[in-house]
């Protein structure tokens, strides 16, 4: 198997993005909780939502997944066309809430290859960062993409 | 943060290595899946486009991950209820799930400590589809309240 991690695929490693900022906005909330088919009220009744131990509308957990830094993934020179998400390793250390603004940074961590039923596989391993407006680490997200060439091509 | 008036609590003392999570069964079908693209915008065609699923290689267009995540995230909360919290999820998607196909959402409980005041719960949790392969397979630490608090 000949590598394509090549040396500026390399020097893509533990380089940070420019930050972004988003508002959590309430009906974003509310519709990410729809799409999952979450009905748990404290994504979106205030009433409920005041009452409980959160004491107001927080995101769902996968919610920051909608937050993305500019550009949503950092200049890499991907040698293959095709793309899957492999997953996600999510620590919380505070609730997020609506009307909280979010600063969002990606930094590539990892790059590995594998040889698998989709031929040569890239991995590639970000790293992304969320702060809040209290300057609060609020998560930190690990997302694991496989790069790889498609069946056509196997 | 114990709230007893809520029913169906979960306490630190009601949680015993091994004990299963109840099963959340979900089956999106396509407009769950665009509601998805939408609402986290990702508009990746393999998620909605039957022609772009085939030439991939799939029969017909794919559950993203992240939703798989999300209903993974769904299991933990709706089990560990409102005194509860999830602190780690770590997810690894290994064959795809497809629109209007049964997932079962599962989990169980290998390990119990506590660190400081918190008392947490580790548990392994995965999605199966209905020839009862697993299709996702992930680990939850999540802080469960003690009663006696």
């Amino acid at each position: 198997m000949v590598s394509v991690i090549t040396d500026s695929l390399r020097a893509a490693i533990g380089k940070d993005s420019k930050p972004r900022t988003h508002l959590v906005e309430a009906g974003a909330i509310r519709r990410f909780a729809a799409a999952i088919g979450d009905p748990n009220p404290i994504y979106h009744d205030d009433h409920v939502a005041d009452n409980s131990s959160y004491a107001g509308i927080v995101a769902p957990p996968t919610f920051l997944r909608l937050f993305r830094p500019s550009p949503a993934i950092p200049e890499f020179p991907n040698p293959y066309a095709n793309v899957l998400d492999g997953g996600s390793q999510w620590e919380y250390f505070d609730q997020v809430r609506a009307g909280d603004r979010i600063t969002v940074t990606i930094r590539l961590i990892d790059l590995y290859e594998r040889e698998g039923s989709l031929g040569n596989m890239l991995f590639a391993v970000r790293e992304n960062r969320f702060v809040n407006q209290a300057n609060i680490l609020v998560a930190v997200d690990r997302d694991t993409e496989i790069y790889y060439q498609g069946l056509a091509n196997v | 943060m114990c709230n007893d008036t809520l029913t169906g609590q979960l306490y630190d003392e009601d949680v015993q290595v091994g004990m299963t999570i109840p099963t959340l069964e979900k089956r999106p079908d396509l407009q769950q899946l665009v509601m998805y693209a939408s609402a986290s915008e990702d508009y990746h065609e393999i998620h909605y486009d039957q022609d772009f699923a085939r030439k991939q290689g799939f029969p017909k267009p794919i559950v993203q991950g992240a939703l798989k995540s999300g209903f993974l995230a769904q299991l933990i909360t709706d089990w560990v209820g409102d005194g509860g919290r999830l602190w780690k999820l770590e997810i690894q998607y290994r064959k795809p799930d497809f629109h209007g196909e049964p997932m079962y959402c599962m989990g169980k409980v290998i390990s119990k400590y506590v660190d400081g005041d918190h008392y947490l719960v580790e548990c392994d949790v995965w999605i199966e589809n209905s020839s009862g392969e697993k299709t996702v397979f992930g680990t939850a630490i999540v802080g469960i309240p003690p009663k006696t608090s």
